[in-house]
């Protein structure tokens, strides 16, 4: 294998509903330094069903190239045809990174080209650097629950994979002038000899459930008690206008579903403000909020970790804390509200 | 008559682990070794399957002689057959390497009672990477199918199943030809009680455990340390956050400071 025949750092891009993922946006912002270190192209790889039209976004976001393979067999995400046209593309252009987002459909499709190639992956990485003369990329990630940072590296083997958690790495300011070349691909495949097939999509999260885009998140853990318990926080999302998260231990215990489940197993959010109550703090649930705007911790033991973890927090019994908070926001919140209309009045 | 493998991993459970904080290395014998939470849901789904179609459970692991330990837990849960692989040859293994031992496994497993399904865990707790189950179905050369929550309908006679993949915002529904790969999450079954019949066949069962020397084909550079195209550089601990301030005075007070923090962020509230 001759390195110097591996040129280029990609990124896969995900798009559902005509949409790039975000996470798709941040890993070009994070790929554009390592391209830049490496004076080296960075391209944005696009595989679906009338996608092109999306890839002078991904110009703004600072790919020099884009690959792209249009075609209605793409239509849903399925490991077989995207692996199909994302192997052709390797083989034809041979990159020597590709990142993609730490998502269902990236880290499928991910593991998959990597038997195939082979080559090696690392899993859910936060931290990415490059060595600029070898261009042997620096992959780091928490490992065994979260108890230690590893750093990945694979030295024999091109190109270099990486599934990248979302939320983690930082899109770039979309900059308009910013253009560049659309390479079109095509690679023979027929329905018929495709081995599955997507029948029906149900989208059942309504928009509270989805706490990754929430400005507040107030989640609750095992210091509740019960489920009766954890009503309080529901009650204080409410009044916040937030969503509801929680830890592992009270999705287990059934009080909530999964989809509330903030973590390393649950969801990443970055809300501008989230509330840990009844949470012990363990490095399980941080990774998953510590990038959170304002953190802010109630807990009625002092020693709880959580207290390392937030701006500021109150030590005591939720029972008592929680509904004074209730009260108190019911009260001026609207008096913000009404100041707020007052305003917009004078400025009318 | 279905057969259907479990793949299964024995694992220290991460969330008592203590770590050595000199070395950055796991003290393994501060955690005890068990089946990788996720792995019994793959078991205990099996064991459904079985139930409502009739069929054969095995399960396979590759691991050092302690996790026969593990074997013996899917036992309890329900599955007939157990396979072991284990040899230094094995040891230091990446999830390319663990794939391509554990398919050489499927291989010998399957020519003895060819398989109709394989189902693993979502992902185990010491790697973290759910990158094993897409790379032996890519091995096998069989569609896989992650992040499986409800399984609908297995259909030997015409060769399909229909499941439910969970999506970020919903899910899937998945038609495959059989034989396929099922990745599960946990919310796709509770794990039952043990039966007591179960715990005495479990007490008493012997794996089959091969070394590498006993599966067919394999070719040594795969396997191990040497087949792994990953490398573990560099460990750290995780960095440590400062703290935050503790809020004083009385609960009213507290309450009032809390208060007056969180409404400065005035734009999310009007
Ligand atoms: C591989 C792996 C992955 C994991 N992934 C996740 C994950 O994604 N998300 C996650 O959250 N966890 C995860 N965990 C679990 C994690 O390790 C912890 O077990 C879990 O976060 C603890 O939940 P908790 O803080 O609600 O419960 P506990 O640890 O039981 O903490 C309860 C807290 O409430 C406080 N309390 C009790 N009563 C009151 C009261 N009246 N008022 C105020 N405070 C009170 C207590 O002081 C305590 O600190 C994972 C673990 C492993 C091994
Ligand atoms: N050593 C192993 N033996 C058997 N199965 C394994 C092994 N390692 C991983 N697996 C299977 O692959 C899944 C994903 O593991 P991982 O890629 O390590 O997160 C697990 O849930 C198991 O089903």
């Amino acid at each position: 294998m001759n390195f110097d025949d591996y040129r280029g750092i990609w990124i896969y891009v995900e798009v559902k509903d005509g949409q790039i993922a975000p996470v798709s946006l941040e890993l070009l912002g994070a790929g554009r330094v390592l391209a830049d270190k490496r004076k080296t192209e960075l391209a944005g790889v696009l595989i679906g069903s009338g996608v092109k039209t999306v890839a002078p976004m991904l110009f703004q976001y600072g790919a020099d190239v884009v690959y792209v393979y249009d075609d209605p067999i793409f239509e849903h995400y399925r490991t077989e045809p995207y692996m199909r046209a994302l192997l052709d593309c390797c083989h034809k252009h041979k990159p020597e990174v590709i990142l993609y987002g730490a998502t269902p459909s990236g880290k499928d499709l991910a593991s998959a080209i990597a038997t195939d190639l082979p080559t090696g992956l690392t899993a859910d990485t936060t931290i990415l650097d490059i060595e600029e003369d070898t261009g042997l990329l620096l992959a780091s990630r928490p490992a065994f629950g979260g108890n230690i940072m590893a750093t990945i590296l694979c030295k024999k083997y091109r190109p270099q994979m990486a599934t990248v958690r979302p939320k983690v790495m930082k899109a770039l300011p979309p900059d308009p002038s910013r253009t560049g070349r659309v390479i079109e691909e095509h690679i023979e495949l027929h329905e018929e000899e495709m081995r599955t097939k997507v029948l029906e999509i149900v989208r059942e999260t309504t928009k509270k459930a989805r706490i990754d885009e929430a400005d507040i998140v107030v989640a609750g853990g095992k210091g509740m008690g019960s489920k009766e318990g954890f009503q309080l926080i529901h009650q204080l999302a409410e009044v916040l206008g937030g969503a509801v998260g929680a830890s592992r231990d009270v999705v287990e215990v059934g009080w909530i579903d999964h989809h509330h489940q903030v973590g390393q197993t649950g969801v990443t959010v970055t809300p501008k403000i989230y509330f840990a109550i009844g949470i012990s703090g363990a490095i399980q649930h941080v990774v998953g909020m510590q990038n959170s705007e304002l953190i802010i911790a109630i807990n009625k033991d002092p020693n709880a970790p959580i207290f390392q973890s937030c701006h500021y927090g109150i030590v005591g019994d939720a029972f008592e804390i929680v509904p004074l908070l209730i009260e108190r926001f019911k009260e001026e919140i609207p008096k913000l509200k009404g100041a707020h209309a007052k305003e917009e009045i004078r400025h009318a | 008559m279905l057969h259907i493998v479990a793949c299964i991993k024995q694992v220290p459970d991460t969330k008592i682990i203590k770590m050595n904080p000199k070395t950055n290395t796991m003290d393994r014998a501060s955690a005890p070794a068990i089946l990788n939470p996720y792995d019994a849901h793959a078991v205990e789904e099996a064991v459904r399957l079985k139930k409502k179609y009739g069929g054969i459970v095995s399960v396979l692991t590759m691991g050092p002689p302690p996790a026969v330990k593990a074997i013996k837990k899917c036992i309890e849960l329900g599955a007939d057959e157990g396979y072991m692989i284990s040899d230094r040859a094995f040891a230091g293994a990446d999830t390319l390497a663990t794939s391509y031992a554990l398919t050489k496994a499927l291989e010998k497993i399957a020519k003895q009672r060819p398989i109709d399904l394989i189902i693993c865990g979502k992902m185990t707790i010491d790697g973290d990477t759910g990158q094993v189950g897409p790379g032996i179905a890519r091995r096998l050369n069989i569609p896989p199918l992650t992040g499986v929550k409800k399984v609908v309908e297995i259909n030997k006679e015409k060769g399909y199943a229909i499941v439910h993949r969970k999506l970020e915002d919903g899910y899937e529904v998945v038609k495959s030809q059989l034989p396929c790969l099922f990745t599960v999450e946990k919310d796709i079954n509770d794990i039952s009680f043990a039966p007591l019949p179960n715990m005495i066949k479990a007490a008493r069962y012997q794996p089959t455990i091969w070394t590498a020397d006993d599966l067919e084909d394999v070719d040594r550079k795969q396997l191990g340390l040497k087949g792994s195209p990953t490398i573990v550089s560099k460990v750290w601990a995780p960095p440590k956050p400062e703290g935050g301030k503790i809020l004083s005075g009385t609960k009213e007070q507290q309450v009032n400071e809390l208060l007056s923090i969180v409404l400065e962020k005035k734009e999310l509230f009007v």
